[in-house]
């Protein structure tokens, strides 16, 4: 267990030079864009004195260095400053959207997993069969599918022609904003108060664009469970179970399955990236209210500390989430504990 | 050759004829489309697929075949340019890093680590952003999120190249450390870039598309299948499916062709694989 902690803590500790890393690029990143929040938000015929007065009172004048390690010591105390377009503290906008699209990607994590590890494995039960051959082909395809294409067809598909699923937005105009006061995520909220007919509204938001985004990424988790599936079922331990009359279908889907589910799971950390990715691309085609619709707004309109801040949370999501990935990893395989 | 390697032969051809058609077509738009991608009035308004507009028409009576034909030169040739950017800047300061080790190297390592682990698109939305709309800027913002790709295979494999007897050999007599990278580890770390960097188009084009659909990278005075993703994506609700339907298709399909080539080379390459 001490040594547990001690990895966990070690772990978490290297998080931080990535963070710093991600934070230098982005801030010199936004910094050398060409405008300034000021400009974008008087317009460009705004009297040269106002700009100036403006700039000042953003701190936008001082030389970039002092502006970095300015924004290194707010960011060191847990804050990630002010808006500089609209009168809101960054982290209150990042809380109002970060559990649309945590929600969204929880969603299409868990369509991923339910496609990509059943059909990975039966893929690697059947290898070299038209079945096995087939499961490539789509996890090649689908993988390629760029996930706003495939967002757009299926809007048109199930939204226009069948219309059996809303193409936009987490609800429809009959559910009152004041039931989603508690935590922001949709699902919980409704269950919280009790309002069923709410729950399902929400989740028929969610069908679409989490079906999506979890298509998208099953082809990766086919090839993985396949490849790691492969592995498993030349152990001489399946051949022993086959050999005391364990039925072929218990074998793979029981026994096998879940020796191969350790190096999905680490696999699953790597994903992370892939899955912010399409959860940002996801929320355009979906007019999803999440971070990747708030990131791609204040680019327009140069709120550095907004767009600083909103990567400072996709960084720590995919830190964190690899973070736990590894923990899972070092409760089930005692060896990973250095 | 059929025989001997079976399905992976099948998907590596497949991906050739695939990336080959694309090829051709983007070589020969000026004689395969049958309209200027810009002309306007070649025909009725957001017209549906028919002889004489293969693909239907846009809400600007612009032929959407002709714009498909024409914008497959924008997405190869930024893809490609990408791809060889980033490779070469990835491999160059992956051999360097990976030789000379120590303090350099682990810096080097930790800041591409951070950025390999940082979701890409987001890293390239912001460098699109930051750049006028160009051809070259969105070169740029799609080249520099895979240098972390190519460092890291390039470094490792540098790392274990580095002791083997031969390169000490080399040093024993004299080589200067650019020959040695050069002539000894850089001619062994290519035959495994060469299926990364086919897989890295295939991404590549992706990401250009995503760029694009999202509005940033390129000025309309271009054809490019994501900008006319984008714009067809308001004629959805009133059900013109044709301007959705047929740039995204290309960019799958295109994507398809390359990650095919690079599925079919890593298994033919790498013969233990063909075990599976």
């Amino acid at each position: 267990m001490k040594n547990l902690i001690r990895y966990v803590i070690t772990r978490a500790l290297l998080t931080v030079p990535m963070l710093f890393i991600l934070l230098t690029i982005v801030f010199v990143v936004v910094r050398i864009m060409p405008g300034d929040p000021v400009s974008a938000m008087l317009g460009g015929h705004a009297p040269e004195k106002v700009i100036e007065q403006k700039k000042e009172e953003l701190g936008l004048n001082k030389p970039l260095i002092v502006q970095y390690g300015l924004y290194l010591l707010q960011i060191a105390r847990l804050d990630l400053g002010q808006s500089m377009i609209f009168k809101q503290d960054v982290k209150d906008a990042i809380g109002e959207k970060l559990p649309a699209t945590i929600e969204l990607t929880f969603f299409g994590m868990l369509i991923t997993l339910l496609v990509g590890v059943p059909l990975g494995a039966y893929a690697a039960d059947k290898r070299r069969t038209p079945q096995d051959y087939a499961i490539r082909l789509y996890g090649i395809v689908i993988y390629c599918i760029p996930v706003y294409w495939l967002g757009l067809m299926l809007q048109m598909i199930f939204g226009i022609w069948l219309d059996i699923f809303p193409i936009s937005g987490r609800t429809g105009p009959r559910v009152f904003a004041s039931t989603f006061e508690l935590t922001g995520f949709y699902v919980f909220d409704t269950i919280l108060i009790k309002d069923f007919s709410a729950l399902g509204d929400v989740l028929i938001h969610l069908v679409l664009p989490s079906v999506t985004l979890g298509l998208t990424l099953s082809g990766i988790f086919i090839r993985l469970t396949r490849a790691n599936m492969l592995d498993v079922l030349k152990a001489d331990f399946i051949l022993a179970a086959e050999a005391r009359g364990i039925r072929h279908r218990r074998v793979v889907y029981k026994h096998a399955i879940l020796n191969a589910f350790v190096p999905i799971l680490t696999m699953m950390g790597l994903q992370v990236a892939l899955l912010m990715a399409g959860a940002v691309l996801t929320e355009s085609t979906f007019s999803w209210p999440g971070m990747g619709r708030l990131l791609l707004e204040r680019i327009y309109l140069r709120d550095y500390p907004t767009i600083q801040g909103v990567i400072v949370i996709f960084a720590l999501m995919v830190a964190l989430v690899s973070l736990i990935v590894d923990i899972i990893y070092a409760l089930v395989d005692p060896r990973v504990r250095y | 050759m059929g025989q001997k390697y079976g399905i992976e032969w099948w998907i590596l051809m497949a991906g050739t004829v695939i990336i080959l058609g694309i090829v051709f077509m983007a070589v020969f738009a000026r004689l395969i489309a049958p309209y200027d991608p810009f002309a306007q009035n070649t025909g009725p308004q957001l017209a549906p697929p028919s002889q004489e507009h293969l693909m239907g028409t846009d809400n600007l009576q612009r032929d959407v075949f002709s714009r498909i034909v024409f914008g497959a030169r924008t997405i190869l040739g930024v893809a490609i340019l990408a791809a060889i950017i980033s490779s070469i800047v990835g491999i160059t300061m992956g051999l360097i890093s990976g030789y000379s080790g120590g303090g350099f190297d682990k810096v080097l390592s930790l800041i591409m680590d951070s950025v390999y682990s940082f979701p890409g698109l987001i890293l390239a939305i912001a460098f699109a952003a930051m750049l006028e709309p160009g051809i070259i800027s969105i070169t740029f913002a799609v080249a520099v999120i895979y240098i972390p790709t190519y460092f890291r295979l390039v470094r490792g494999q540098t790392l274990t190249i580095k002791e083997e007897l031969y390169v000490e050999a080399a040093r024993a007599i004299g080589a200067p450390g650019i020959t040695i990278l050069w002539k000894y580890i850089f001619p062994n770390v290519i035959a495994t870039t060469a299926v990364v960097f086919t897989m890295n188009v295939g991404d590549a084009i992706m990401i250009e598309a995503a760029l694009t659909y999202l509005g940033l990278g390129l000025p309309p005075s271009i054809v490019d299948w994501g900008m006319d993703l984008a714009m067809g994506k308001k004629f959805l609700p009133s059900g013109q499916w044709w301007l959705i339907t047929f740039p995204g298709a290309m960019i799958s399909l295109l994507a398809v062709g390359f990650t095919m080539l690079g599925e079919g080379l890593a298994e033919i390459l790498n013969p233990r694989l063909l075990e599976r």
